[in-house]
């Protein structure tokens, strides 16, 4: 049913658990589906120097996260963004049609975890302007 | 993958050795059609008819209600929609339960569409059908009543003699999906209360590819398929003599051994429950006290059933789980959320089920890996 990579990630997962003092923090789905997944990322002069996640969910939803944290790892937020959940399955050696929704799941994380990331900033901007 | 854990018994079995010999004959050479009347086609034809005997003493039935079919699915089919489809100048109106099978709820989601109305009674929290709201559900357009014996899920006991006097006393027909209790419960007919009973033989040791309904005379479902006499035309096609034979045997090795099978799964049953509640934190009990002796359904709080599922299968361990990951439909498994249990628990719902083949020590290694195995998955999880 799933591919070795998604396999290997899902038995050796890289990037878990909860960053202390992230620069940005995105949560995405809800458990109705039966899947969650929360990622985290610091972020130094516009890189994501560190990134991990916490995810509820299945082999997909865990093997998508590993490889999304994976990829967007020492990249520019702009190479970040342009990220897609396509280019994350593929890198998985695909994904069953079904489970492509986790793939998506993982791409939306990046984008508010960074979107959260900004309005940080924005907001610490401000304080810095009162 | 050295080990191999088969805990899944309420999907399959492996066919018993005594059954593979019993039919044999049926294959190699006995092969005649039992409609033919030479010698060839007649050694078939008792053989068939000595199987529905076998298995007519295990109902407590007449030969001539035992028919032989291709499957549980096409046994529920024939009795659900052959039964409304027959009686329904008597009335349109069908009740069921919110735990069967898709074989029952989507026969009776099938027949509203040819005009018929239904109902679905409730469970508790404990997965037992709320008779009491059954009863209110019974107008006086009901025709029939189908209910389980047993969850395949959670493995509950269903009150199945209560609801069949019901039925009777208001002659409203009743079926019942037993294709759980096959081996585990008693399957006699008249103490049961029930009109047609629905089994499937790879449940307990038979090949897959065939089932039996019982039905009770006098009930005439109209067939699904037209075509010779064959099982009094109410399922035709030329009988399927080896599977026949083996179902008929599997039945029978089921009763003969049933104390036996009783005593060490019951004992190997609490074993894994006592495991697994002693050693791993944050658990749900899907499975209540009155379920069959094979069975035990737990949900680990926090963590999604499939990557239980696929963690265990590294360690040989065959489990199935009612997360939506596995159904094919995104959704969580409808039984456990009839039992009013939240999306989160659901997902994390693991089915142990055991058989005669199960052994203690293949219980105390699956009790260690489970513990690992959530506790890895947990690790992952931002629910702890």
């Amino acid at each position: 049913m799933y591919s070795q990579t998604v396999m290997d990630h899902f038995r050796n997962p890289h990037n878990v658990g909860k960053m202390e003092n992230p620069s940005g923090v995105g949560k995405v789905g809800n458990p109705q589906c039966g899947d969650e997944m929360i990622i985290y990322i610091k972020v130094e002069n516009n890189v994501i120097t560190d990134v991990s996640f916490e995810t509820f969910g299945c082999v997909a939803a865990i093997a998508s996260s590993s490889m999304t944290t994976d990829l967007i790892k020492g990249k520019t937020i702009e190479e970040a963004l342009a990220l897609s959940n396509k280019e994350v399955a593929d890198k998985l050696g695909g994904l069953p049609p079904l489970k492509m929704h986790c793939s998506v799941l993982a791409e939306d994380g990046i984008k508010m975890a960074i979107e959260d990331y900004r309005k940080r900033e924005e907001e610490k901007k401000n304080e810095q302007k009162i | 993958m050295e080990k191999s854990v088969y805990l899944d018994n309420n999907a399959t079995t492996k066919v018993d050795k005594e059954v593979v010999e019993s039919m044999m004959k049926y294959l190699k050479d006995d092969y005649g059609n039992p409609s033919s009347l030479y010698t060839l086609g007649q050694n078939a034809r008792s053989a068939v008819e000595d199987s529905r005997k076998r298995v007519a003493s295990i109902l407590n039935c007449e030969p001539r209600d035992v028919f032989f079919t291709g499957s549980g699915t096409e046994s529920d089919n024939i009795a659900v929609k052959g039964v409304a489809r027959r009686y329904k100048n008597k009335g349109n109106h069908i009740i069921t339960s919110a735990i069967e099978h898709h074989a029952v709820l989507k026969s009776v989601e099938h027949l509203a569409k040819e005009g018929f109305t239904y109902d679905i009674a409730k469970v508790g929290e404990d997965g037992i059908v709320d008779v009491d709201h059954l009863k209110s559900l019974i107008k006086p357009e009901t025709i029939l009543i189908s209910v389980m014996y047993a969850n395949n899920e959670t493995g509950a006991i269903q009150p199945i003699e209560e609801i069949g006097k019901i039925a009777k006393e208001r002659e409203i027909y009743f079926h019942t999906d037993a294709v759980q209790g096959a081996g585990k419960l008693t399957l006699d007919v008249k103490k049961l209360n029930v009109d047609m009973l629905s089994l499937s033989g790879h449940k307990f040791h038979a090949p897959k590819g065939i089932g039996i309904l019982y039905k009770r005379t006098g009930i005439n479902p109209i067939p699904l398929f037209h075509g010779g006499h064959h099982e009094l035309s109410v399922r035709p096609s030329t009988e399927n003599v080896p599977y026949i034979v083996a179902v008929a045997k599997a039945l029978e090795i089921a009763y003969r051994d049933i104390d036996e099978h009783r005593a060490k799964q019951t004992m190997l049953k609490e074993r894994l429950k006592a495991g697994i509640t002693k050693n791993i934190g944050n658990i749900l009990l899907n499975t209540p006290d009155n379920s069959v002796f094979n069975t035990l359904n737990i949900s680990f709080v926090g963590i999604e059933g499939e990557s239980i599922l696929f963690s265990l299968d590294e360690f040989g361990i065959a489990v199935s789980t009612g997360s939506a990951c596995t159904s094919g439909s995104l959704e969580a498994s409808h039984v456990i959320m009839a039992m009013g249990r939240d999306h989160t628990t659901s997902h994390g719902s693991v089915r142990f089920s055991l058989s005669k083949y199960t052994t203690e020590e293949e219980i105390d290694y699956t009790i260690d890996k489970v513990k690992s195995v959530v506790e890895k998955i947990r690790k992952i999880s931002p629910y702890k």
